[in-house]
């Protein structure tokens, strides 16, 4: 062959390989690590799979917040107003975590219905309501009762959520 | 009065910028001398009504004229000075000014160093700055305006800077970060010019490589800050969270370390010349596109973004102008374009691409899963969340592909090498970074753990490989310094370069696996002990700040019974926002961070605590360091100040130049 072709076709084969080494670990990567979200409506109304890691969001009923007095374990109940979920998580919440405040949280539904977080998630301004929270509190047409979306987001502000680690001990 | 005459600065700018566009251009289609002469103090004017604009929007907040919106937006009377300065970009419209005053900032430079350049050549690369300030001008004036009123009643107080952007920090990420993301523009405007001119050719590379090499410093210096101020400022210890306004950041830098390695390439062997301009496009459209992920509300809600879409669309119309007409002039003028393929398959030509190829991937990777959930709700297939998992699960396996690529290339040649005496060379180096990775894990933690090993065995790998070239190259016969001195400035810049990659790979794996944390409730006088150390919690007692009431805690630290450290995390509440902040307080160290910060009270004087140990975690920041040290270095070789002189351009590499590493 042609050296130059050779070359070229040298090129090429490197290309097609890492793009497909990329491509295998990224459609592998993409099955296992995306959740999706669901309203508590959709978890109340049994739509959703016990056991996989799902978020789940809404607003945090009025004095629903309950705290262990001996740990860090918290339990509360989020609502799209047209269902309720009840969580449990063991941890440090998010600075702007709130009663009446939006939250969004990465974890598992377990059998009894009750909703097990590893993470908790606020967002770091007040008048802000997690898109998807606001997205189901629109479906559930009460979108009056909330604040209304923030005006203007910080330039820098990093993590779009206040993250909460998983808990190791 | 002073903000309209910082509205009328931005409009005389935007003039002198579309002058900038047309009239060099005019000039270099006409062959008139004075139209093309006319682009340096084009720039020049530009850069001044920039910083005008720039200095009035300043004041505006220095002397908190609440009056003007951004300022009422984002700054308080309480917000001490520093902070009031800070608030300038704290929010989109006044950093959109900052993104322009650097860019100008740039084009000025480029007016200034760029003497030896035909005059044909500086033209065009001025002409195609000034368009894109003209681009982000429009931006700026027609849809975020900086000096907006309030009229006629302005509000006596403004809403306050948001608390987490009240650092000092925040004083030097934003404006290094954009010098990184704006500096690539530079890099862009030499491609055009070249792709413009059809002088595709080897001096082009040359003229760009040390101006794309110093815009890549200030990004990698960006990231690492910016990574920095997450890790102390948001309260829990993460330091890189693949969220998407660091990915928007994170891709430039990818696909920018492959274009100053191909630079390389087409500078010292005029190989690849396609593929650099290819690469230069794609360095600046994606600082592009990241300005409109961050800008536009995208990230927020897709539907935020379709409810206020004027920003976003114009944004979005703006990127495809630049990356269409530059991919249209691409297609025009690149096949003519040849290079004698003169390199064999193991030659550092292979070893460069083979770097080029993974950044690529590696960044089209980060891309997908950084767009995939705006592409599937923007399509209703529902609301997903890409997390880290996905990226480490993609982005570890191919950085220890590079890296092994890494160990090998700087002591491969030009055109061709005998594999069999590079390898064999390379055996020693190989053999020890794997004893040394077997042995770390036992010696630091006293047990085996399959990711410390991988980690230290790929940095060990970076770093005996890059000595083995090192000792190689240089002739230790009359002493180290003078060794030292006779390698080329850009040899060394290499070796600092990878050495600094090596440091933050460890300081990346180290901190990953070895990192301890514990939340916990603490009562007062209570003690907990965690890796070796007991952390003693003495209480807390309010503290008055300038625009914040806190509670700062008092924790003692110490280690087999002498106190090592007395930390006070606070926690605070601004008062304008009346929103609750978290400060942590960290030990530091080279060898390990102690990292407390509190949650919330839990009545009877306990609070929730976190307590963090994490061992490596400055070795991070301390690699960025050293790859930005090493950039400033191949930017200061005397070579691309000399070599301007030459019009003349050169092809064919000597084989003297072979033994000498320019990467």
């Amino acid at each position: 062959m042609h050296p130059i072709r050779r070359q070229r076709l040298f090129i090429v084969l490197l290309v097609v390989i890492c793009a497909g080494i990329a491509v295998g670990l990224a459609s592998y990567a993409l099955r296992e690590n995306i959740n999706l979200f669901y309203p508590p409506a959709d978890i109340a109304a049994g739509k959703v799979p016990v056991g996989k890691k799902i978020r789940a969001g809404g607003m945090v009923v009025k004095g629903s917040v309950k705290r262990d007095t001996q740990s860090l374990r918290v339990d509360f109940v989020i609502t799209d107003f047209t269902a309720t979920v009840p969580v449990t998580y063991t941890g440090i919440l998010p600075d702007l975590f709130g009663e009446e405040q939006g939250v969004v949280a990465n974890g598992k539904l377990g059998e009894d219905g009750v909703f097990r977080a590893d993470e908790v998630l606020a967002k770091h301004d007040e008048n802000y309501m997690p898109p998807e929270v606001q997205h189901a509190l629109d479906k559930a047409g009460t979108a009056d009762q909330v604040g209304a979306p923030a005006l203007q987001k910080p330039a820098f502000q990093k993590p779009a959520f206040q993250k909460m680690p998983e808990q190791k001990y | 009065m002073i903000p309209e005459l910082g509205n009328f600065a931005l409009i005389l700018a935007l003039c002198l910028a579309s002058a900038l566009a047309l009239l060099p251009s005019v000039g270099v289609f006409t062959g008139n001398a004075v139209l093309m002469r006319s682009a340096r103090s084009l720039s020049a004017g530009l850069l001044v009504m920039t910083g005008v604009a720039f200095m009035l929007l300043t004041q505006a907040f220095l002397t908190d004229d609440f009056s003007v919106q951004i300022v009422s937006q984002q700054s308080n009377s309480q917000l001490p000075d520093v902070y009031k300065f800070t608030a300038v970009w704290g929010g989109h419209e006044g950093s959109l000014l900052l993104w322009v005053f650097i860019l100008a900032a740039w084009t000025t430079a480029v007016a200034l160093f760029s003497r030896q350049l035909p005059l044909d050549m500086v033209a065009r690369v001025l002409a195609v700055m000034g368009a894109v300030a003209v681009g982000f001008l429009l931006f700026m004036i027609v849809t975020s305006n900086p000096f907006m009123r309030i009229l006629p009643n302005p509000p006596g107080e403004g809403a306050d800077l948001n608390p987490l952007l009240q650092d000092p920090g925040m004083v030097i990420h934003p404006p290094m970060l954009y010098m990184g993301y704006v500096g690539f523009s530079v890099a862009f405007a030499f491609a055009i010019a070249a792709l413009w001119s059809g002088r595709l050719d080897v001096t082009w590379a040359r003229w760009s490589r040390p101006w794309t090499v110093v815009a890549w410093l200030f990004l990698t210096v960006g990231i690492a800050l910016g990574s920095w101020w997450a890790y102390y400022e948001l309260g829990w210890g993460g330091w890189w969270f693949w969220d998407p306004v660091e990915n928007a950041s994170f891709m430039p830098w990818l696909v920018g370390t492959g274009l100053i390695h191909s630079l390389a390439v087409t500078d010292k062997r005029g190989l690849f010349k396609t593929w650099t301009v290819l690469l230069a496009i794609f360095a600046f459209s994606l600082s592009l596109l990241g300005t409109f992920l961050v800008r536009s509300g995208v990230l927020t809600s897709v539907h935020s973004f379709a409810a206020d879409p004027e920003r976003g669309l114009f944004i979005l119309g703006f990127l495809g102008v630049v990356i269409g007409a530059s991919l249209v002039l691409y297609a025009l003028r690149a096949p003519t374009v040849s290079s004698q393929a003169d390199y064999s398959g193991f030659s550092r030509e292979v070893f460069l691409l083979i770097n080029n190829v993974i950044m690529l991937v590696a960044t089209v990777t980060v891309l997908c899963g950084t767009l995939f959930p705006l592409i599937a709700d923007a399509l209703k297939l529902g609301k997903y969340s890409v997390g880290p998992p996905y990226f480490n699960a993609v982005f570890v396996p191919l950085m220890a592909l590079l890296i092994a690529f890494m160990g090998i290339g700087p002591g491969v040649n030009w055109k061709r090498t005998r594999a069999g005496d590079v390898l064999r060379r390379l055996v020693p180096a190989l053999i020890a970074s794997l004893l040394v990775g077997l042995i770390f894990p036992f010696a630091y933690a006293g047990e085996f753990h399959a990711g410390v090993v991988f980690t230290v065995v790929l940095s060990g790998w970076i770093v005996l490989a890059t000595l083995t070239d090192l000792k190689t190259r240089a002739n230790f016969s009359d002493g180290a310094i003078a060794a030292l001195r006779r390698l080329p400035l850009s040899y060394h810049a290499m070796l600092i370069a990878h050495l600094g990659f090596a440091v933050t790979t460890a300081g990346v794996g180290l901190t990953t696996v070895y990192s301890v944390e514990h939340d916990l409730r603490m009562a007062v006088g209570q003690s907990e002990s965690l890796a070796g150390y007991q952390f003693e919690f003495a209480g807390t007692q309010p503290v008055q700040g300038p625009n914040f009431v806190a509670q700062r805690a008092t924790i003692y630290v110490s280690r087999d019974g002498n106190t090592i450290a007395e930390l006070h995390p606070e926690k605070r509440r601004y008062t304008a926002r009346a929103q609750m902040m978290t400060e942590a307080a960290i030990d530091p160290g080279l060898f390990r961070d102690i990292y407390v910060a509190m949650g919330e009270p839990l009545g009877d004087d306990a609070w929730a605590v976190r307590l963090h140990f994490k061992p490596f975690v400055r070795w991070i920041w301390l690699g960025a360091i050293l790859m930005a040290c090493g950039g400033a270095l191949a930017a200061a070789d005397k070579r691309y100040r000399s070599a301007q002189k030459k019009t003349v351009p050169i092809s064919t590499a000597d084989s003297s130049d072979n033994r000498v590493a320019q990467s």
